[in-house]
């Protein structure tokens, strides 16, 4: 996913939990960002420092990245995503949709495609911190 | 936990105008080529469309249609690059037309991204080309995208009216409109899909008849226009603009 589609993602979402949880303010948005996706983390801070929105002003963005595993369904080998051995033509194919992994990705133990990402693909927001409307 | 891309999913729609899924109950009954026909169609008609192939692991509008050298723009998501003058988006910018085997809860995941980076901007129609059956495609659709109409093929084929009988019924379960039934590559005039359709409670759109010039025009559009099957298409996209113009009943 694009940093700013997935930015404006997060801070929707935001809104949302805190509303639906009675916070007039958010402090703190926790952000868990699979590895697959190949977040640049610059970006996406900057563009949550734009979309930021009144409710969540001073809130603090914490940006965690997960490593991403993977595991084959075929003879179970499982290894770790290594983006630095794609070209950077299928490293954004990845970026964007992180699927199309299964595309240029296979099993260092068999060569099949068919492998499931344990962890480490999408991005989660993971939780908020707020003030509730009476305190 | 909470997935964010689900929250802007509506925001990438909230300007498209009407939502048409082409769907079918199997594989095979030229959904695709309709769906591609259909768009082209809207546009020559002055409309604004957009076409999504959500095909994932059988892509074919970019065959269809003669897609060549084309790559979505970046701008706060991705903006779909025109081809015959329709917004086309599909997944083969990133497969590269190589085969993409993908499990159900990947298509999901893949669906959701597309609908979520995917700017549209206005249209007033996007028409989606749906895989085949009830899986997790199209259940992800249902779950997904508001304010759908579907558009169901099937060929005169016992078994693709069987198949799009069970598609028919879950969309008229869960209270999802259906524009209607096209019956594709019809090659005898008293096919009996027509009554069968009628006493399913839907409306039968069209037949469009098996066009042996067909196959040879695909991948130019201006050939694909010419065709006695795309001047079938167009009797259905009149048929299905004055239906949607109409309000809901």
């Amino acid at each position: 996913m694009h940093e700013w589609a997935l930015a404006e993602g997060v801070v929707s979402t935001a809104v949302k939990i805190a509303r639906a949880e009675g916070l007039s303010e958010i402090t703190e948005v926790v952000v868990k960002i699979g590895e697959l996706q190949q977040v640049v983390h610059d970006v996406l801070n900057f563009a949550l420092e734009q979309l930021r929105k009144p409710m969540m002003k001073d809130a603090r963005f914490v940006l965690e990245t997960i490593p991403a595993r993977l595991r084959c369904r075929v003879c179970g080998e499982e290894w770790r995503f290594s983006p630095e051995e794609l070209s950077e033509e299928v490293s954004e194919a990845i970026h964007f949709v992180p699927e199309v992994a299964h595309v240029y990705i296979k099993c260092p133990g068999c060569g099949s495609p068919d492998f499931e990402v344990v962890e480490g693909r999408g991005v989660i927001l993971a939780s908020i911190k707020g003030v509730k409307n009476d305190e | 936990m909470s997935d964010p891309r689900l929250e802007i999913i509506g925001k990438r729609l909230e300007k498209v105008g009407r939502i048409i899924a082409v769907s079918s109950g199997k594989g095979g009954v030229g959904k695709s080529v309709v769906a591609s026909t259909l768009a082209l169609i809207l546009k020559k008609e002055g409309h604004e469309v957009g076409l999504l192939d959500l095909d994932f692991t059988s892509p074919a509008t970019h065959v269809i249609l003669g897609i060549g050298d084309l790559y979505p723009e970046e701008e706060y998501g991705i903006i779909p690059p025109l081809a015959h003058g329709l917004r086309y988006m599909s997944i083969t910018y990133y497969s590269l037309d190589k085969p993409a085997p993908l499990r159900g809860a990947d298509v999901s995941d893949a669906i959701i991204e597309i609908l979520a980076i995917t700017r549209w901007g206005e249209l007033d129609y996007l028409v989606l080309d749906m895989p085949p059956g009830i899986g997790d495609a199209t259940l992800d659709v249902l779950r997904l995208v508001r304010g759908i109409n579907f558009l169901v093929v099937t060929t005169p084929s016992r078994v693709a009216f069987q198949t799009v009988k069970k598609l028919l019924t879950l969309l008229d379960e869960l209270g999802i409109p259906v524009m209607g039934v096209v019956e594709n590559m019809v090659m005898e005039p008293s096919s009996p899909i027509r009554e069968q359709v009628r006493q399913l409670g839907q409306h039968y759109l069209g037949a469009v008849s098996y066009d042996a010039g067909l196959e040879g025009a695909l991948g130019d559009v201006e050939k694909i226009m010419d065709t006695a099957f795309a001047d079938s298409v167009k009797v259905i996209a009149y048929e299905i603009e004055q239906r949607l113009k109409r309000p809901p009943t």
